[in-house]
């Protein structure tokens, strides 16, 4: 299972990084979006998560997965979250502005 | 502190009291305030002569005791006779400036500010016993002599010379400060007495050479020595005070003082000899070579002055071997040593009344180019007299103090001849030949200066001015200089005893027995030795190429455009520029996608490289749990959306590609026994895919990528070469565990002390609650900042806000 988990994790940063590397803003929003997919499944991954009951004491289980990545994963969620809706109004207002969402149009003068 | 602390504190405190004093007196020169602190200065070391003898004196002063940096003074015989050339030299020039800046008309309180600034420095860096003390003070050094320099900083040539002789000194300075580094490696101390003490010891240490090669590199800088002379020609911009005092009489005899003063410590090495000797005689018959092609009398003076400081520091490489001989036969090489102090005095007497002789022609003709100038001498006898005083000390005609410490030069370059240390023998001919030589060059340039500004037939109308003689405050300093080249020439022994034999037991120490001094005598004749026929010879060529110097002209012309070192200098100054230029407009393109993309290259090399060459890279399928169906599924639906993002056509299809993606791990979660996480994931995925949505309308259309293959291949490598990566350090990382978890923790405490049963949560709230607490902040920020972003506006145009 790892293995295979792992060759999607590779997938979604590849295709995250193709996206970035592009140019227009919205791919690139786009590709920040897949690119925390990708982070949260790699820290999911290597916590071994099918060893186990869900974190929860009521189960009475033997064993349980681990709990702290689980944490980890839910702050990461929610701060990518806010970062992701304000890059995503900044782009909306760059647009707005600027009348174009082309990173190459977006490029400073010579002389900055 | 001491009196010496003192000493070297009373120019600063004067420098910060000028101002102040000087706008409360204003109709005083400002010189006038200034005057009695070299004066006061010059007395104090004069009455410091006899203490000398004695040894000396050492004061010490804590300033950062942890680091062995302290405020140490000593006064050697070395030190007070450059103390006492500062001071002296500096109440003259002090005097000279008086009459020479109108205090109307110039910043009369700004250059006596510099001035004292630079003349404290001075007396600094030749009374510091520390490296570290002695290193602040030689930039001291450089910074106020770049001020002096460009004291008229509305002329564009002063600037360039100020900036010019900045960028040299200051390469120099650092690279002697890297020195004094490796010395302090070595030997454990900033002290240099403690590091001369060290000297037989240190010899064989393989930093010794480098730190050699380094501190020379700072006195040549210094001291204008070839190749790096040129600032000194260029710093001529500056106040002709400025010239005299720092261009001649001190700041380029810092280099000279540096060599001396470590000579105790180097000399012994062959590479020390041949450095020091082979540069200054090199320096010496460039710049004599030079200064005859010079037609204004203070370039002239510049290169005469960077032949004369190549001079000494020949003579200081010479004497260096007195420490690898014995007995007389080092006696007789200290006679070099002894040369090269006694000229130290010549040519800051000399030098210095020439410079203002110089200055006292432009002054009265209004101008300072040699072709315009001439029959002078009816009309200005006085500084006809000292300017004679001036040139023949310094091409060495008797009864003038040059005429002995040239005779001393030859001497000591006759005695290289039979000089027996490092194969000395085969190439030592060469050296009295080139000595020979640039005598014959300094005397050739030292008649034009002379005859051709004050003999030959007046020009009235090409002058500005109709010349008379100078007003007598302008002829007393020089006056003085003059004289004194006459003294040191009619009574050579004056000094000798009280000055010169303490200079020269601190540059070649050991060379006697303790109990016994070193007797010089410097006799006016002895008799028809080889140097007598030499002078005479140097006379006697002098003269028929004087008279014959108009004549070759036309054929030195090419040869010095060709050859020219400012060319070089300002080509690799403006190479520099332009290839630094180049440089960063080539790399900082200004493109996002271009940054991006050096930050993944890096990050696959820097990762790729380490995970291979450190073995890291261990696959360990033992421990992985097998892959079932729903597994299988959800991978590759999240494979193919993931993958299909980039090829969507249209935006709409883009976003839902993410979105189900984002559903996907999603369902990852509710696999992998996270509840929590499924269910903020759902929503959070909701929420964005809304957003995306809500905002679809205002979106540009996604214009379909066209470009050129090449982008999108080198893209395509990129991303492929993350993934991959990132795929290979989960697979290393997946392996058996090195160490086990802490949850253990989490899961048994997490009822009994915080009553909860959902262990996520427990450890979000009350185990690691403060990762909550900042997360909420983001959040609380992001939607200030939104809200902001849409509301708020600094155009007049938009001022009704989002639409």
């Amino acid at each position: 299972m790892e293995l295979y988990m792992s060759l999607a994790i590779g997938v979604l940063f590849a295709v995250g990084v193709y996206l970035i590397l592009s140019k227009s803003l919205l791919r690139i929003i786009l590709g920040t979006s897949l690119l925390t997919h990708g982070v949260h499944l790699l820290l999911l991954t290597m916590s071994r998560p099918k060893k186990g009951a869900p974190p929860l004491l009521g189960e009475h289980a033997k064993s349980y997965v681990d709990p702290l990545p689980q944490a980890l994963i839910l702050t990461s969620i929610v701060i990518s979250f806010g970062v992701t809706s304000f890059f995503f109004v900044l782009a909306y207002k760059a647009y707005q502005k600027l009348g174009t969402d082309d990173m190459e149009q977006l490029k400073g003068d010579q002389d900055e | 502190m001491s009196l010496l602390h003192v000493a070297i504190i009373v120019p600063f405190l004067l420098a910060s009291a000028v101002p102040l004093l000087g706008r409360l007196l204003r109709r005083v020169h400002a010189g006038w305030l200034v005057l009695p602190g070299p004066a006061v200065l010059f007395g104090y070391f004069v009455s410091r002569i006899p203490f000398v003898r004695q040894g000396g004196e050492f004061a010490s002063l804590p300033w950062m005791p942890s680091l062995g940096i302290d405020f140490t003074v000593q006064l050697d015989g070395l030190s007070l006779l450059f103390a006492l050339l500062i001071s002296g030299i500096g109440s003259l020039v002090v005097l000279y400036s008086i009459f020479y800046l109108d205090k109307n008309k110039e910043q009369v309180r700004t250059f006596y500010v510099y001035l004292l600034l630079f003349m404290g420095a001075m007396l600094g860096v030749v009374l510091s016993d520390n490296m570290m003390v002695l290193y602040g003070f030689w930039e001291l050094t450089s910074i106020s002599s770049f001020l002096l320099i460009a004291f008229w900083h509305h002329r564009e040539r002063s600037r360039y010379g100020a900036l010019k002789s900045m960028l040299i000194t200051v390469f120099g300075g650092l690279a002697m400060l890297a020195g004094f580094i490796l010395l302090y490696v070595m030997s454990g101390t900033f002290s240099i007495r403690g590091i001369i003490d060290q000297a037989g010891t240190l010899a064989a240490h393989e930093l010794f050479i480098p730190a050699m090669l380094l501190i020379l590199l700072g006195a040549f800088t210094k001291s204008a020595q070839f190749p790096f002379h040129i600032w000194l020609p260029d710093a001529m911009e500056a106040p002709t005070p400025v010239s005299a005092y720092l261009h001649s009489a001190t700041m380029v005899k810092a280099g000279l003082y540096l060599v001396a003063r470590f000579n105790p410590f180097f000399a012994g090495a062959a590479e020390w000899f041949w450095l020091v000797s082979g540069f200054g005689l090199m320096t010496l018959i460039y710049g004599s070579f030079r200064a005859l092609k010079q037609t204004d009398l203070k370039a002239m003076l510049a290169f005469s002055t960077v032949s004369q400081l190549g001079l000494i520091m020949s003579l200081l490489g010479l004497g260096s071997a007195a420490a690898s001989a014995a007995g007389a036969e080092a006696l007789l090489y200290t006679g070099a040593v002894t040369a090269a102090v006694f000229h130290i005095v010549n040519h800051a007497a000399f030098k210095g009344a020439l410079f203002m002789v110089a200055d006292i022609v432009d002054h009265e003709t209004g101008t300072r180019d040699i072709r315009k100038l001439g029959g002078l001498l009816p009309l200005m006898p006085v500084t006809f007299t000292i300017a004679l005083f001036g040139t023949f000390s310094m091409a060495g005609l008797p009864p003038f103090g040059g005429y002995l410490s040239k005779e001393m030069f030859l001497m000591a370059v006759l005695d290289t001849l039979h000089m027996d240390v490092w194969n000395a023998q085969t190439w030592s001919v060469l050296i009295p030949a080139v000595a020979w030589m640039a005598s014959v060059f300094t005397f050739v340039y030292s008649m034009i200066l002379l005859f051709r500004t004050f003999t030959g037939p007046l020009q009235p109308d090409k002058l500005e001015r109709k010349p008379h003689e100078a007003p007598l405050g302008m002829l007393i300093p020089p006056a003085v200089l003059g004289l004194l080249a006459l003294v040191f020439g009619l009574f050579p022994n004056l000094l000798s005893h009280s000055l010169i034999e303490p200079a020269i037991a601190a540059i070649v120490p050991r060379t006697l027995p303790a109990d016994e001094h070193l007797a010089v005598h410097i006799a006016f004749w002895h008799g028809w030795t080889p140097e007598v026929f030499m002078t005479a010879g140097i006379i006697a060529a002098g003269i028929v190429l004087y008279k014959l110097h108009r004549w070759f002209k036309p054929l030195r012309e090419p040869l010095f455009t060709r050859i020219s070192l400012n060319r070089a200098y300002d080509w690799s100054l403006s190479t520099a520029e332009r290839g630094a230029a180049r440089l960063t407009g080539a790399y900082m393109t200004g493109s996002v996608r271009d940054y991006l993309s050096y930050i993944f290259v890096f990050f696959i090399a820097a990762l790729g490289i380490t995970m291979f060459l450190s073995g890291s890279l261990r696959i360990d399928m033992s421990q992985y749990a097998p892959l079932s169906l729903y597994e299988a599924v959800i991978i590759a639906v999240l494979i193919v959306s993931a993958a299909a993002v980039p090829f969507a056509r249209s935006r709409l299809m883009a976003i839902i590609w993410t979105g189900a993606a984002g559903y996907m791990v999603t369902l990852f979660f509710v696999l992998f026994r996270a509840p929590d996480l499924a269910l903020t994931q759902m929503i959070v995925e909701t929420v964005s895919v809304t957003l995306f949505l809500l905002c679809f309308y205002h979106l540009p259309k996604l214009k379909r990528e066209v470009s050129a293959l090449r982008f999108k291949l080198t893209n395509f490598l990129i991303a492929t070469g993350v993934g991959a990566v990132v795929t290979l350090i989960a697979l290393g990382a997946s392996g058996s565990p090195t160490f086990g978890s802490i949850s253990e923790f989490f899961l048994q405490e997490s009822y009994h002390s915080a009553g909860g049963k959902n262990v996520v949560n427990v450890i979000l709230v009350d185990f690691r609650g403060f990762d909550t607490l900042l997360e909420i902040t983001v959040l609380g920020i992001a939607s200030l900042g939104i809200y902001a972003l849409i509301k708020l506006s600094l155009d007049p145009d938009d001022a009704a806000g989002g639409s």
